[in-house]
């Protein structure tokens, strides 16, 4: 059978149509995201428990004590910004020295024989599921620290922030080491030969050559890497507490605001309570401060081409 | 058809006075990119204080010799030499799986086609391999920028820029930074890779002018497509096909009364 | 003045040439070393790391992964007796429907992006929207489905949301996985098909879509493989965590194996590690171990997969 060639144009363009639905569906999600954030934060601040607006939105960002879910109800948020840049941080100790040795290493130094095969197995790391990490964080890690660090009397709590901190730094490693090395390939080869024609070692061409040429990108894979660290969620929630405090300790129990989601979440939650709304309020706060990240992010790489 | 003797005209080289030591000879030199065996059986001399040119069509193999030099090869897994490049006066051979390339890159400096700074100042960019070799002092570093960038012929024209940064410079004078950044570690050899391809014809002059200055102080070793250039500026020529050497002489010869027929075809533009 | 600045230059070169080359390469080398060993030393730390999850995890759950009961019970107060059935049972059920989704939307999506969008701006709108969404925390698009999918649109904490909710989590990486797929077929084999007659969905389906499928399908596997193991948007949108049932079979009662109440293996092991009774722990291990059994297989299937279509194209 044959179609007439009006008939092929007309399903030319429905595939058209289609597939324009489709693409379309995506800005949607984006949108419904976005959305139903808004409208819950925003039914969270009109909620007569919490003051009703304005005051709740003042209460918002003045507390210092997170709980909405007592009684008695506090809804400062800085508490669990506070756990979340905590853990953020710890994260970026253990992977920004190891994300630059790591890249450095992959990208000028190993044979490609080496590459081809640690770079599966980094790639791999990225598929363990995240509540796999946090059984390793509380049930490994944190018995490992307070074997290592009691004996000198200091006392490490069976949940801190500590030992997720540092579960979530490995974590996002590969995905950071691998955006940094993308940002070294994008270094033209042209300057590393300009370097190593002068006599430079391999050492002193990818610090003073390849990373200040690539810096921009390695900036934003920080960020992005930062950004991964705030978000994650299981980690936290199976080893950092649910003790929501204005703490820089990184030995006491905490809780980040993907923490609370989770912890409120697990009990039984009515549409509109109190309770419900305030983990679209938390939520918010998480996807700002994800969005803002992010957006640097992809400003600082958009720099980064152009030699 | 071209009339070779006519390129001849515009020479620049001029004579060269007195007997030309000899600085670094190939023998029996092959190399291979895996299997591939690119360059095969090259046996010729490098004079001291001489420009010696490499000519030859495309895909000759000109740029894989000039690259062996200085052992750039060596950064890319499954280059493999063969033979040797003796270097003058201690003999060693450039191309000795024992000789360690960062030597060999501390004595050979290179430029090429597509100039290369540094995104740094143009300052940094010319001290950089002075820092590379350990100076420190801030104003042995400043002399030698100064003496560096007068010797590229560029000073005059940066003096005042000294912190711009080196992207900021036009093509041409982007070419000369990078012959700066080469001479200021003062190498005993200096390789062009086609330094003026990239350049207008301006600009071009300037740096064809600039490697016969440079001749009193360094050996130069250049590679072009152009056998005007070649005509002009070099003492001596290489002739390359298919990855082998096919003559080498004193340039005037080389375009005057080449030996082999297929020089004589290239040189007259029969074929390339 | 020129006498002097050659002179200058003199100066400084007879320093360089009284510049011990042998000791600074010799030294510039050490430290080369030095740095290497450094390097692969922290690149091999990182993957000891994977190493020591994997063991300690085999090894704290080793008696109940030989245990067939534990696989074919459901959970229970009594950690000796407690199965993850249902959670197993329940990841084929919501992976399915995520794999649904990812692949009606995520493909033609990608399709529309790389063959029609150019660089319109209905286009431009859309890919950015789609790297913004590959960084969005997992956790929001939990809070997306709970405040949709189970309230306003009424779906409940059914196998539905949840196989929703990580369809669009896969949505990203599929869509960028599509686009890099058909990137990759030259335009001249467009051109050929063009030049022949073919409409464009003619092209699309005899040439684009087949010659891209290997590369869709790596993408999918991959994203698929992460998504089996997210917990945070299942728990968000209220995945019960004790089911001591099944979902209908597909085959007898389709809708209602939709809209039955789940769990999923991982959801299974977060409410084991966080018991405190630590025999409910060694269940945990197990789960773990499975579930990263499970992300390696996937995982090596998918470069298997790579291998083979780089194998197939050389354009």
């Amino acid at each position: 059978m044959t179609l007439s060639i009006e008939a092929k144009k007309v399903i030319d363009f429905g595939v058209f149509l289609f597939l324009l639905f489709m693409g379309a569906v995506s800005v949607l999600v984006t949108f419904a995201i976005v959305w139903v954030l808004v409208v819950d934060t925003v039914r969270f601040f009109t909620h007569p428990e919490g003051g009703g607006f304005p005051t709740s939105l003042l209460r918002f960002f003045t507390e210092t004590q997170w709980t909405p879910t007592f009684y008695n109800k506090q809804i400062g948020i800085w508490p669990l910004v506070n756990g979340t840049f905590l853990i953020a941080f710890i994260s970026m100790v253990v992977a920004v020295p190891l994300g630059i040795l790591v890249a450095v290493y992959l990208s000028e130094y190993a044979s490609w024989k080496v590459r081809e095969t640690v770079k599966p197995w980094l790639d791999f790391l990225e598929a363990v599921p995240t509540v796999v990490y946090g059984y390793f964080a509380l049930l490994f890690i944190t018995p490992l620290l307070q074997k290592m660090l009691e004996p000198f009397g200091i006392p490490v709590e069976g949940m801190n922030a500590l030992s997720p901190g540092i579960v979530i730094g490995v974590m996002i490693l590969p995905y950071t080491a691998s955006m940094i090395e993308d940002a070294f390939k994008g270094v033209p080869q042209y300057l590393r030969e300009a370097s190593y024609s002068l006599g430079a070692s391999k050492l002193r061409t990818a610090l003073f050559v390849v990373l200040p040429a690539a810096k921009s990108g390695v900036l934003s894979a920080y960020l992005l890497g930062f950004s991964r660290a705030i978000g994650e969620t299981m980690v936290v929630a199976v080893a950092a507490g649910m003790y929501p405090q204005l703490t820089a300790n990184p030995l006491e129990p905490i809780q980040t605001i993907t923490g609370y989601i989770v912890q409120v979440a697990l009990g039984d939650l009515p549409f509109n309570s109190f309770e419900y709304l305030s983990i679209f309020a938390a939520g918010f706060m998480l996807f700002v401060i994800t969005l803002i990240l992010n957006s640097v992010a992809v400003y600082l790489k958009s720099k980064a081409v152009g030699y | 058809m071209v009339n070779p003797t006519k390129m001849l005209e515009e020479r620049k080289a001029g004579q060269s006075t007195g007997t030309a030591n000899l600085k670094i000879e190939v023998k029996n030199f092959n190399f291979y990119y895996g299997s591939y065996h690119a360059l095969k059986e090259i046996n010729f001399p490098i004079y001291e204080k001489r420009v010696t040119a490499i000519i030859g069509p495309s895909g000759c193999g000109k740029t894989t010799l000039l690259r062996a030099f200085n052992r750039m090869h060596d950064l890319y897994a499954g280059a493999r030499y063969e033979g040797e490049i003796v270097i003058h006066p201690d003999g060693a051979n450039l191309v000795d799986r024992k000789t360690d390339p960062l030597k060999v890159r501390m004595r050979i400096g290179m430029v090429f086609q597509k100039p290369n700074p540094f995104p740094k100042s143009v300052y940094e960019n010319v001290a950089y391999g002075l820092r590379i070799r350990g100076v420190k002092n801030k104003k042995m570093l400043d002399e030698a920028v100064e003496g560096a960038l007068k010797g590229a012929a560029l000073w005059e024209e940066i003096k005042d820029r000294l912190d711009a940064n080196a992207y900021s410079l036009s093509g041409g004078q982007q070419q000369r930074l990078c012959i700066a950044r080469a001479i200021a570690v003062e190498p005993e050899v200096l390789l062009f890779d086609e330094p003026t391809s990239a350049l207008d014809p301006i600009s071009t002059a300037k740096i064809e002018d600039l490697i016969v200055e440079l001749k009193q102080r360094v050996t130069i070793v250049i590679v072009t497509h152009n056998m005007q250039q070649a005509a002009r500026i070099s003492d001596y020529t290489a002739f390359m096909y298919l990855g082998e050497l096919v003559e080498f002489g004193p340039t005037e010869k080389i375009f005057t009364k080449p030996e082999k027929k297929l020089t004589e075809d290239y040189i007259t533009g029969r074929f390339g | 003045m020129e006498q002097s600045i050659e002179a200058k230059r003199n100066n400084v070169g007879l320093k360089l040439k009284e510049f011990d080359i042998e000791g600074y390469t010799s030294s510039v080398r050490r430290r080369d070393k030095i740095f290497e060993i450094v390097g692969l030393l922290s690149t091999f730390l990182v993957l000891l790391f994977l190493f020591a999850i994997s063991v300690d995890l085999l090894i704290d759950g080793w008696s109940r992964i030989k245990d067939p009961n534990f696989y074919k019970s459901y959970p229970s107060r009594f950690p000796e007796e407690a199965g993850f059935l249902s959670s197993w049972v329940g990841t084929i059920y919501v992976m399915a429907g995520a794999i649904f989704w990812a692949v009606v939307l995520g493909i033609p999506a990608g399709i529309y992006l790389e063959e029609y969008g150019g660089k319109g701006k209905i286009a431009r709108i859309i890919e950015a929207n789609i790297s913004n969404l590959a960084a969005v925390p997992s956790i929001v698009y939990g809070l997306l489905a709970l405040g949709v999918f189970v309230y306003r649109f009424k779906f409940g904490e059914s196998v539905l949301t949840a196989g929703l909710t990580l369809g669009l989590l896969m949505l990203p990486v599929v869509v960028v996985a599509t686009r890099e797929s058909i990137r990759r077929i030259p335009r001249s084999i467009r051109e050929a098909a063009y030049a022949l007659g073919a409409t464009r969905w003619e092209t699309l389906l005899h040439h684009i879509l087949p010659y891209s499928l290997g590369g869709i399908f790596t993408g999918l596997i991959i994203a698929a493989s992460r998504a089996i193991g997210e917990t945070a948007p299942l728990i968000t949108i209220g995945a019960l965590t004790f089911i001591a049932f099944l979902p209908p079979a597909p085959w007898e009662d389709f809708f209602g194996m939709l809209m039955s109440p789940f769990t999923v293996i991982p959801i299974q092991m977060y409410n084991w590690v966080s018991r405190p009774q630590e025999a409910f722990h060694t269940n945990a291990a197990a789960a773990g171990f499975i579930l990263l059994v499970i992300a390696l297989l996937m995982n090596s299937v998918a470069f298997y997969l790579r291998f083979k279509v780089r194998r197939k194209y050389q354009w």
